[in-house]
């Protein structure tokens, strides 16, 4: 783990949207949850518990339990690239699909992937019931929440990038759709792609282990793995054997990035168009190793020759009404009319239905109760956030300073980014039980324990990208103290503060579901806050309160991002830019 | 008008027997300024002039107190340099303005950190301001100014703390022509009509003729190590005329000066061998520069610093381009002159095919570099070598950088040579699969 990865610009932060057509992506979104769990429920209940192997705390288990986790990683990053590549295409290259889809993305990544599972979990055991197959694919789906989004998104934002005279060669040389797309759209957005997919697998481990144990009212899952391994600990107060799961996490973590991420990273270096190829190009030994050994290379050749021969085929898949042409016929017109009709009309049925649901099974006082809750959390998380950012700001600067420092730093922060955080709390709630601690204040800081470092690698990558001159010149004309913090090198670092700082808050609140209520054998601790409530009502099976729940908790991450990221990362983008 | 008075006039700097080498694992120290000795006067414009590699930058940054000298003596007002000193400001070539503050916080930074008052603060900012003609523009940030109003703001950053030196790198490298020129012309005349309150100028810079034009004093260094070869007065009045026969013929001079000290070292001319470090030149400006000297009017024999400005290259460009094509066989350098050699006319008659061979034929034979990955490549069984084995080989003798340079310049005329492909993933030289591939 010596090469340090470059950030990227997050496409969860860059893109431009609309904003009314949130308006339309929140209410469908919660609506077909909605639909899905409680036309589910009508037809299907009651589901008898679920029959799986017991878990064994035997700690020879644990490669075999993490080889099944490590597999649900993989099939959720497989089901979120072909997500990826179609959902991106739709939204990029039909107008009126991507009005549609493209804020039902960005609103998807807003709700908590938790949140998903309680009623996932429901559908999918309904989907197969009785068989395992339903809570693997409960399981697979909420990694899947975790990962998409930000893939697509990246991919959306490539595909409406593409330089103009990549694309005028591609019309030139009359390569046909399908060829463009695997000529010149698929490698043009491969970095960012990558880079994306890593931020979504150091998150999917969190939510891997989240995902693998869990309790939704009298059903409860317990897959084998490395969550449900955990989960058992906890349930027998067994503190080597959460020892022994961190261990095997942290060596599943270190080999996945060394054999699968290192090697992807280096390869999709050479689809980086030439202007920003100025820091050093990533390294990765495996890869290294692959393309140096003939053998390797002899048997990856025929798959190479096959996806090659399919990328060559003239298939011509033309896609409703295409965005090539300016013009708007009178009949376009007509069409985007109705189309506008469509959606508003159904806007406001999913909206009537959303409210009576509400109003009818929870009533208004609950409702004023869970936006006190959301309040707690909010505060919770940006207090914390600030905490993090007080310590690891200037800690990044003085790392990222110093150039071989931050060369040995800069792994270690991103393999703590991409530790499941949560395997580590029992550690802290043996020692809150212990001193008999207000969960309230002590709680909180587990909202953070996992998501703090993506601030920490980000600065250390701005203080280190931070150029020379400048900090010549600072020292020329004598601009030291604080003033150097708040001329020089604050606004310096800033944008990647700010990229750092939006995952870092993303994942608390995604945290704060898991960490807000957590247990050791019987000892159950729950602080006040909006992710306590989901985890109660999860836990209790109320399904009208859980979607309560995660609506405002979306609603308040909507508004969070809306309201102080957004704004935040626009001046980062336009004032603090370098060059 | 300076220069007459200028050892009457009072000592701002001086540096004695500075060296300046870089550790590099426990071996020889990379060299890269060697028994520097520099006197800088009060009321002098001085220049330093090298190529790249000269460590001209360095000697800057040593002066400045950003670095430290290996040894040596660096006085400043009679006091040994500590540090960055007060009253010696710097003007940087990437002009180095913080983008996030307006030009008026920019130029009042400096004040700031000396802690003036601020209400005097603003007065100075904005007097600098008008003195180097950018009222209008305070409240600008840099990214709406172009690049000349840029480097006026780096100026008046400069001025504002009313400095005793003014250090400036490449000031103007990174503007258009006229650009420069017109910021050359007004900096002097502010200079020459003592509105400036700096005492001494010492600007670095590769272009001779802007040496030549603004300074009263030139300094001249050798590359690897950067070494104090000349020091040459410039005796004219200001406003200098460019196209002044004595004005040119000093600017003549001193390319003939710097053609001729490589030779000067050894006498004759300078042989490579495998661990000589190579700069990267591409061959199209290589054939082009013969094209160029065996058409009319030079057929085949041209001053260079007349076929500098013709081709609009640059010294850093032209004589790197030069030297190489003298390395390779297919000109001579002699007294600021370029001559085609026999092999050289050839290459500009041939066509694109013929033109390879004779290419391959001098790269292999006067390359050693090049020579010794041929062979080894020839006999290894399997016809491939890593890079990293010839990387370690030249970082025995050259910097990592300049290693990684030497071996990428030989793997670009190598690929056009046709004498061994290269696959930059694998990092691998071979015989094989010459046509190229993925």
């Amino acid at each position: 783990m010596t090469s340090v990865i470059r950030p990227f610009i997050p496409a969860t932060a860059k893109r431009l949207l609309p904003n009314r057509w949130d308006l339309i992506a929140f209410p469908l979104i919660l609506g077909f949850l909605l639909f899905a769990t409680t036309g589910i429920q009508g037809t299907w209940a009651p589901i008898s518990a679920l029959q799986t192997e017991p878990i064994s705390l035997d700690a020879a288990n644990l490669p075999e339990y993490a080889l099944r986790t490590t597999l649900r990683m993989l099939a959720a990053m497989f089901a979120s690239i072909v997500f990826t590549l179609i959902y991106g295409t739709l939204a990029a290259k039909s107008r009126r699909a991507g009005q549609l889809l493209v804020p039902i993305l960005d609103i998807l990544q807003s709700v908590p992937v938790l949140g998903y599972i309680s009623f996932t979990v429901t559908f999918f055991l309904a989907l197969f019931p009785g068989r395992v197959l339903g809570a693997e694919f409960a399981a697979i789906f909420a990694i899947f929440t975790s990962q998409a989004w930000n893939m697509t998104f990246s991919f959306y934002q490539s595909l409406r990038t593409v330089p103009n005279d990549l694309k005028e060669v591609s019309q030139n040389l009359r390569l046909s759709g399908w060829q463009k797309f695997w000529k010149l759209e698929v490698p043009f957005s491969m970095p960012g792609m990558i880079w994306n997919m890593m931020m979504s697998m150091s998150g999917g481990w969190f939510f891997v282990v989240a995902s693998e144990a869990i309790t939704v009212g009298d059903k409860t899952v317990t897959l084998p793995g490395v969550g449900s391994y955990l989960a058992m600990a906890i349930a027998q107060k067994n503190l080597t054997a959460v020892g022994w799961v961190i261990l095997t996490m942290t060596v599943v973590i270190i080999i996945y990035d060394q054999f699968l991420f290192r090697p992807l990273v280096a390869w999709a270096d050479k689809f980086r168009l030439e202007d920003t190829m100025s820091q050093a190009a990533p390294e990765s030994w495996v890869l290294n190793l692959i393309q140096r050994t003939r053998v390797i290379q002899q048997i990856l050749r025929p798959f190479g020759k096959l996806l090659k021969k399919l990328a060559r085929l003239r298939l011509n898949i033309s896609l409703p009404r295409a965005i090539h042409t300016e013009s708007h016929s009178g009949v376009s017109r007509g069409l985007d009319i109705v189309w506008g009709a469509f959606i508003t009309l159904l806007v406001g049925y999913v909206c009537w239905r959303l409210y009576s649901f509400i109003s009818s099974e929870v009533g208004l006082g609950e409702t004023f109760k869970v936006v006190g809750l959301g309040f707690i959390t909010l505060i919770r998380v940006t207090l914390l956030i600030a905490l993090a950012s007080v310590i690891w700001v200037p800690l990044g600067v003085l790392i990222g300073l110093r150039p071989r420092l931050a060369e040995m730093i800069q792994p270690i922060a991103q393999f703590l980014a991409a530790f499941p955080a949560n395997l580590l709390f029992p550690v802290f709630v043996v020692f809150i039980v212990h001193f008999k601690l207000n969960p309230d204040i002590w709680l909180s800081p587990l909202i953070v324990l996992g998501t703090q470092w993506y601030i920490l690698f980000n600065v250390v990558a701005g203080a280190s990208a931070f150029p020379n001159d400048f900090r010549e010149a600072a020292t020329n004309f004598h601009i030291k103290g604080w003033q150097w913090w708040r001329q020089v090198m604050l606004p310096g670092i800033f944008p990647y503060y700010i990229t750092g700082a939006i995952t870092a808050s993303g994942g608390a609140w995604n945290a704060s579901i898991v960490s807000e209520m957590v247990s050791w054998g019987d000892d159950k601790l729950a602080a006040h806050g909006l992710g306590a409530y989901i985890a109660q009502m999860t836990a209790a099976g109320d399904f009208p309160k859980i979607l309560l729940g995660i609506c405002v908790m979306s609603l308040f991450v909507v508004l969070f991002n809306r309201l102080l990221w957004r704004p935040l990362y626009a001046i980062a983008e336009n004032k603090l830019r370098l060059n | 008008m300076h220069n007459e008075t200028t050892t009457l006039r009072q000592e701002i700097f001086s540096l004695k027997h500075v060296d300046k080498g870089y550790h590099k694992g426990g071996e020889d120290d990379i060299q890269v300024l060697d028994d520097v000795n520099l006197t800088l006067h009060e009321g002098e414009i001085v220049g330093l002039l090298g190529r790249s590699g000269s460590g001209k930058s360095t000697l800057l940054r040593i002066i400045a107190g950003l670095i430290q000298a290996s040894s040596g003596e660096v006085n400043y007002c009679g006091q040994p340099l500590t540090g960055p000193a007060e009253g010696v400001a710097m003007v940087f070539q990437t002009f180095a303005l913080f983008p996030w503050l307006t030009v008026l916080q920019n130029v009042e930074a400096g004040l700031e950190a000396l802690g003036v008052e601020p209400k005097e603060r603003r007065r100075r900012a904005l007097a600098a301001i008008d003195l180097i003609g950018l009222d209008g523009f305070e409240n600008a940030y840099p990214r709406e100014l172009s690049g000349g109003m840029r480097q006026r703001v780096g100026f008046a950053r400069g001025l504002v703390v009313n400095p005793t030196l003014l250090l400036m790198d490449e000031p103007f490298s990174a503007l258009d022509v006229l650009t420069a020129e017109t910021l050359r012309t007004d900096l002097l005349d502010l200079w020459n009509q003592k509105q400036l309150p700096i005492k001494s100028v010492l600007i670095v810079t590769h272009n001779i003729e802007e040496a030549v034009f603004m300074c009263d004093r030139i300094m001249v260094l050798s590359s690897n190590p950067g070494r104090v070869v000349a020091e040459i007065k410039v005796p004219f009045a200001h406003p200098r005329n460019r196209l002044d026969p004595a004005f040119r013929k000093m600017v003549d001079d001193i390319y003939a000066l710097m053609t001729q000290r490589r030779s000067a070292d050894t006498l004759h001319k300078v042989q490579l061998e495998i661990g000589s470090p190579l700069t990267e030149v591409s061959t199209n400006l290589m054939a082009g520069l013969m094209e160029a000297l065996a058409a009319a009017p030079y057929n085949g024999r041209a001053d260079l610093p007349e076929i500098g400005s013709k081709l609009l290259l640059e010294v850093d460009d032209l004589f790197p381009v030069a030297e190489t094509l003298e390395h390779l066989g297919f000109v001579e350098l002699r007294d600021g002159d370029i001559e085609l050699t026999a092999a050289g006319k050839l290459f500009a008659d041939y066509g694109t095919q013929e033109r390879k061979v004779l290419f391959a034929e001098h790269l292999l034979r006067h390359i050693p570099l090049a020579a010794r990955i041929r062979r080894v490549l020839q006999e290894r069984p399997g016809q491939r070598a890593p890079r990293l084995r010839f990387e370690q080989e030249l970082e025995d003798s050259l910097s990592d950088g300049a290693a990684e340079e030497t071996l990428d310049t030989v793997i670009s005329w190598g690929r056009y040579a046709e004498i061994f492909s290269y696959n930059d993933h694998s990092e691998t030289f071979s015989l094989e699969d010459m046509e190229g591939g993925q």
